[in-house]
């Protein structure tokens, strides 16, 4: 911001064995006129702490840099709560670790001045963010969906205070675990079926008054954006209009049609059932063959039909072994005598359900198949009374090979579950990218990160239960409680303009100025949250609640009309000229390095931090996202010299990394037009590289540095400099 | 704290235990405006999940996501407190109003550390670093580990000789103090969160499969730390006995579980955890051959793809059968193995460089606070029956992968919250 710069340098941690302290203090006074420029030899001691608060907090606000340690680090420490833009300069892990004592002083000096020189002019460029408050933060939840999944997170926000809207297409509450016989086994000893829960959770949310129940309805629309989601139920024919702060999307699945498993005997004999069938016949208490209503005397059931393979899903639904299990005990209660085979590829029963499985063991005969090799449902040859209508023919690899013909009144298909967002339409949004959460390749709305499961790629809308992934409905019972939290959280923080994650509390967002934008439609085609809608001239509307600030937006506007408070093409675009660039016959090559924050810039810090040394001729500046850069910052730094341009960003493709989802990828789709400004400039494609990095590849660093340095060196100096 | 109805009340959360699902429990709270006592038994956050190298099925590092969430706990700095080598001494009180005494180990290295490193050199104790199982080698003074947080060092004084004060005469910044003694402390929080997670199972109890008669049979856990860039051999997969490449190894699924004689229940994640760890060898060497004896694969949901992705790999195969013996031959550091073929009979005897046995899960959660807690009769807590206000999470709920726990402390902060209200 405008007024005083105070700079604070620190000479611990070798910082001052290695740089010129004095020198560095010297020129940046000579070059920015700071009100004081201070070298202590150790900044985070409880002393200088005190004073540089002190500093922070004096009228009027200006700008504190310090040059020290990581910004990564010490946080707490240097967090002043004053008007004052406070700015890290990485002295330690980018310049005194990455060089050491004895390597050549005069890099090192040029590179320390070089990263506070980026500092200062990145705080002088920047403001403190003021957050855009949207006004009239409704708090009221959308739940979608009224199965298990659906009623626990609507009695999970209603507990908490929040007003819920719970849709249910069907007339009836309690979907697919209202029409379950039994569970599997939830609590110790985890050996027997046990009763469903799903009707008291009905009953439970029927008569909590925070809950409005709406059935046999379907969301028409959903327009706007969180804390103000407007919401178009069509029920009965009339329309509900309805405005919600958040939405959880728990619709569940359905079983995979079995119609296309006549490999398997579907349609072969009313007697070739699924689990769906034999849950209502044993809700009905009739466990009979369907064909005659004789009683079942052996039921052969056969696992993943119709999952684990290529030509039908691909995945595995992780309950179908639990299912059969809890079927077989049905099987025997109904008949003891019953013979139950279990034909399957692996038994999966994780956790105490292996309990389970154990228990019910001794009571079937389980026979392995192999999937290339399915087992084979005929219709039997009556020749008698004792005979069974169908028989399963299938090589057993239990006995090494052996082929086995199982007798069969039942044949029972184990079906695994499709994500209903796969069928039909649900939200509706209102969205200039689609109508529905972005799936998976297996249409589910799953969070690809592991350590973020209920990201989706729509700020305020969550996902819980089967619709998220297959799961058991122990675990839909707690995802639902975790969907229920993260949509009562993004209502908090974004009614106060606080931002969600990745970036959450971040009160920065981007603003557009709109008077110069071109309807190229870049920024509304990229933005990986579809925050950006668009008017019929193809102008952005900004849904500032939809945004994650990473400012994908800013790095795809070729007008440059994009920015936030702290960061904008401005800001790095300064930072960027201000490093200085040495004269072609000094042969010090320069090389920008534009990071991304969440990754390849901690890895630097921990290259730092194992000594790992690299050229002294890169300068690094971290970036919220790879897909944030702006290719006129790339234009811009060739023309001032600058030999090369390195973005090392996350993993992209089918198992990205990158927290916005698609910034790295979308750097690399940006080459063409890194290749046209370098064709304008009559300059070599080397010069400019993408790489991805994860953070504790570290060790890579150095060599990936080299590398490029060489390219550089045999490409020659950039024609630019000193013009 | 404050009064509500002439009773003393707090909103804050207790979280016990500082790994994957501690740090997400405390990060959504936080998020969600509480304030959270963070209470982990060791110098650092991060538990088991810091010492793994990479995640299945993405293979991405968990240092990753433990850098956003740092993040977030950084923003939320007023509102997250830390406290390391802590332990629960006693509670009182109810839901919305517990009393909870803390025991606090000393560090011997205050908050000035700067995790600069010059007094790693100066120590005289080299010892095997329990971050690596062992593995590798750290002074008693030492960095937690690489995503540690808080950073400070911290001193194993047990192995301190007798007054050697060499680490604190190396510190510029006066941040070693060998003279702290034990605290205690003393909180009021309105919920209790249970991450204890998990402990590997002991392998040594598992007498036919070798572990500690050879240094080459070794846990998937250590296999993590071999091939972790911060690791003992930064990264490359050697054998432990002496330092040769890797050229065939073999993984012995449920080692010590489904097994009445051991743990009853499946640890869930072992099956995809050697499937990934087979990719480690593989990566490093394209010659390596990898064998997988298992009873069934366990890889349910999309975690199916990954398995199909490594079942194309000619190198790596994967054979249902029961490992009966494994010995190493004393002249070459070779083991050899003798398998049980279930598919296609008899049994094999095959040789390799390496062993490891994929070890499953043992709960944390028994005792970790001195209250009357429902556990099934494998130490996990159950999911419900528990006293109001305290609330189990993760790992000491039953054996699931990073994803899972991650999924329930999220939702376990909603409970703890909604148990707090009257």
């Amino acid at each position: 911001m405008e007024g005083n710069t105070r700079i604070y340098l620190c000479g611990g941690c070798d910082i001052g064995r290695c740089v010129d302290m004095e020198g560095l203090a010297a020129g940046l006074k000579k070059e920015f006129k700071p009100a004081e420029c201070l070298v202590h030899p150790c900044l985070c001691g409880e002393e200088m702490v005190a004073r540089i608060r002190s500093d922070a907090a004096a009228a009027p606000a200006g700008n504190i840099v310090i040059g020290a340690c990581s910004g990564r680090l010490n946080t707490d420490v240097f967090a002043f709560d004053s008007g004052a833009i406070v700015e890290r300069a990485n002295l330690r892990e980018l310049v005194a670790w990455r060089r050491g004592a004895d390597e050549d002083a005069e890099d090192t000096q040029a590179l320390a001045l070089d990263v506070m020189r980026m500092a200062v002019v990145k705080a002088r460029k920047s403001a403190i963010p003021e957050p855009f408050v949207l006004p009239e933060a409704e708090d009221a939840i959308l739940v979608v969906g009224g199965g298990e999944a659906g009623l626990q997170a609507a009695l999970h926000c209603a507990r908490l205070g929040h007003a819920v809207l719970l849709v249910e297409q069907d007339g009836e509450l309690g979907g697919w675990m209202a029409r379950q016989h039994r569970d599997t086994p939830r609590r110790p000893p985890y050996e027997k079926n046990q009763p469903t829960t799903v009707r008291s959770l009905v009953d439970e949310v029927r008569s909590n008054s925070a809950i409005r129940v709406l059935t046999s309805a379907r969301i028409e629309k959903i327009a706007g954006q969180p804390t103000q989601f407007q919401a178009t139920i069509a029920q009965n024919g009339s329309a509900i209009e309805a405005r919600v702060g958040a939405i959880i999307l728990a619709t569940g699945a359905r079983p995979y049609d079995a119609s296309r498993l006549a490999h398997l005997g579907y349609g072969l004999s009313p007697d070739v059932v699924t689990h769906e069938d034999l849950e209502r016949m044993a809700r009905e208490g009739l466990i009979v063959r369907p064909s005659d209503g004789q009683p079942v005397r052996s039921v052969a059931f056969i696992q993943c039909a119709g999952s684990r393979d290529s030509a039908h899903l691909q995945y595995c639904s992780a309950t179908c072994c639990l299912t059969t299990l809890k079927q077989a005990l049905y099987v025997r209660e109904a008949n003891p005598d019953a013979q139950v085979y279990i034909l399957m590829k692996d038994m999966r029963t994780p956790g105490q359900s292996e309990t389970f499985l154990r228990n019910v063991q001794d009571e079937v005969t389980l026979l392995r198949y192999r999937t290339e090799d399915p087992p084979a449902v005929e219709a039997a040859v009556a020749s008698g009374a004792d005979d069974y209508p169908l028989c399963v023919r299938v090589r057993d690899w239990l006995t090494w090979g052996e082929e086995v013909r199982v007798p069969a009144d039942l044949v029972v298909l184990a079906t695994g579950m499709v994500p209903t967002t796969l069928d039909a339409k649900i939200l509706g949004l209102d969205y200039r990218q689609g109508p529905d959460l972005p799936t998976n390749q297996y249409g589910f709305p799953n969070s690809n990160f592991i350590c973020f499961p209920y990201e989706t790629r729509r700020t305020g809308i969550y996902a819980a239960g089967c619709v998220r992934q297959p799961m058991d409905s122990a675990a839909v019972a707690s995802d639902a409680a975790g969907a229920a939290l993260k949509a009562i959280q993004s209502i908090g923080m974004l009614s106060r303009g606080a931002a969600v994650h990745p970036r959450a509390g971040d009160l920065s967002f981007p603003d557009f100025k709109l008077q110069r934008c071109t309807q190229c439609k870049r920024c509304t085609e990229e933005c990986p949250f579809g925050a950006l809608d668009e008017d019929v001239k193809g102008t952005p509307k900004p849904n500032p609640n939809r945004c994650r600030r990473c400012g994908i937006c800013m790095g795809a506007c070729p007008e440059r009309i994009v920015g936030f408070a702290n960061y904008s093409v401005d800001i790095i675009g300064s930072m960027i000229k201000a490093v200085e660039i040495p004269d072609e016959d000094e042969e010090k090559p320069r090389v920008l390095v534009l990071v991304c924050e969440n990754d390849a810039y901690p890895a630097f810090d921990l290259a730092g931090a194992h000594r790992l040394g690299y050229s002294p001729h890169v300068r690094i500046i971290p970036v919220r996202c790879l897909g944030s850069i702006n290719v006129v910052w790339i234009k811009d730094a060739l023309s001032r010299g600058f030999d090369g341009i390195l973005m090392i960003g996350c993993k992209y493709g089918d198992d990205y990394q990158c927290h916005f989802i698609k910034g790295s990828e979308l750097m690399n789709t940006r080459s063409a037009n890194i290749q046209e400004a370098l064709n304008s400039m009559a300059l070599e494609s080397e010069r400019v590289r993408l790489e991805q990095l994860a953070l504790t590849e570290y060790d890579r660093l150095p060599g990936l540095i080299a590398e490029f340095m060489e390219t550089i060196e045999s490409v020659g100096p950039n024609p630019f400099k000193g013009m | 704290m404050n009064q509500v109805n002439g009773q003393s009340h707090s909103d804050a959360i207790l979280v016990l235990g500082g790994g994957i699902s501690g740090i997400t429990a405390a990060v959504e709270a936080a998020e969600m405006g509480c304030t959270v006592y963070v209470v982990e038994r060791t110098a650092s956050l991060g538990g088991r999940v810091a010492q793994m190298h990479q995640y299945f099925p993405k293979l991405c590092p968990p240092a990753c996501g433990l850098e956003i969430n740092y993040q977030r706990i950084r923003k939320n700095h007023d509102r997250i407190k830390i406290l390391t080598l802590a332990e629960v001494a006693s509670v009182s009180g109810e839901a919305g109003a517990f009393e909870v005494t803390l025991n606090l180990q000393p560090r011997f290295v205050n908050e000035r550390c700067t995790a600069c490193g010059l007094c790693e050199p100066a120590c005289p104790v080299r010892r095997p670093r329990q971050f690596d199982y062992g593995l590798g080698e750290a002074p008693a003074i030492h960095a937690p580990h690489e995503m540690a947080l808080p950073s400070w060092y911290v001193v194993e004084r047990s192995l301190c000789p007798p007054g050697c004060a060499k680490c604190a005469e190396a510190c510029p910044y006066g941040a070693v103090d060998l003279t702290m003694t034990a605290k205690t402390m003393k909180l009021s929080v309105g919920s209790i969160i249970l991450a204890t997670g998990w402990t590997p199972y002991d392998a040594s109890l598992i007498a036919n499969l070798g572990f500690g008669a050879s240094r080459n049979i070794i846990t998937n856990v250590m296999m993590e730390r071999l091939a972790a860039p911060g690791g003992p051999t930064h990264g490359r997969i050697l054998r432990p006995s002496d330092g040769k490449p890797v050229r065939t190894a073999a993984f012995v699924q449920c080692a010590g579980s489904r097994d009445m004689n051991h743990l009853p229940y499946c640890s869930g994640v072992c099956c995809m955890a050697s499937l990934k760890q087979a990719t480690y060898l593989r990566k490093q060497n394209p010659d390596a051959q990898v064998y997988i004896f298992y009873i069934d694969l366990r890889t349910p949901g999309f975690f199916e793809d990954f398995l199909l992705q490594v079942e194309r790999d000619d190198k790596v195969v994967l054979k249902k059968g029961k490992v009966a013996r494994v010995e190493e031959d004393p002249a070459t550091g070779n083991l050899q193995l003798e398998v049980e073929d279930i598919m296609g009979g008899g049994k094999l005897q095959l040789q390799t460089d390496l062993v490891v046995l994929a070890t499953g899960m043992v709960p944390n959660a028994r005792g970790a606070v001195p209250l009357d807690l429902q556990y099934d009769e494998y130490g996990f807590c159950t999911r419900d029956a528990q006293p109001r206000g305290v609330v189990p999470a993760g790992l000491s709920k039953g054996p699931v992968d990073v994803a899972s726990a991650i999924q329930d402390a999220t939702g376990a902060v909603l409970e703890a919250i909604g148990s707090m209200r009257r």
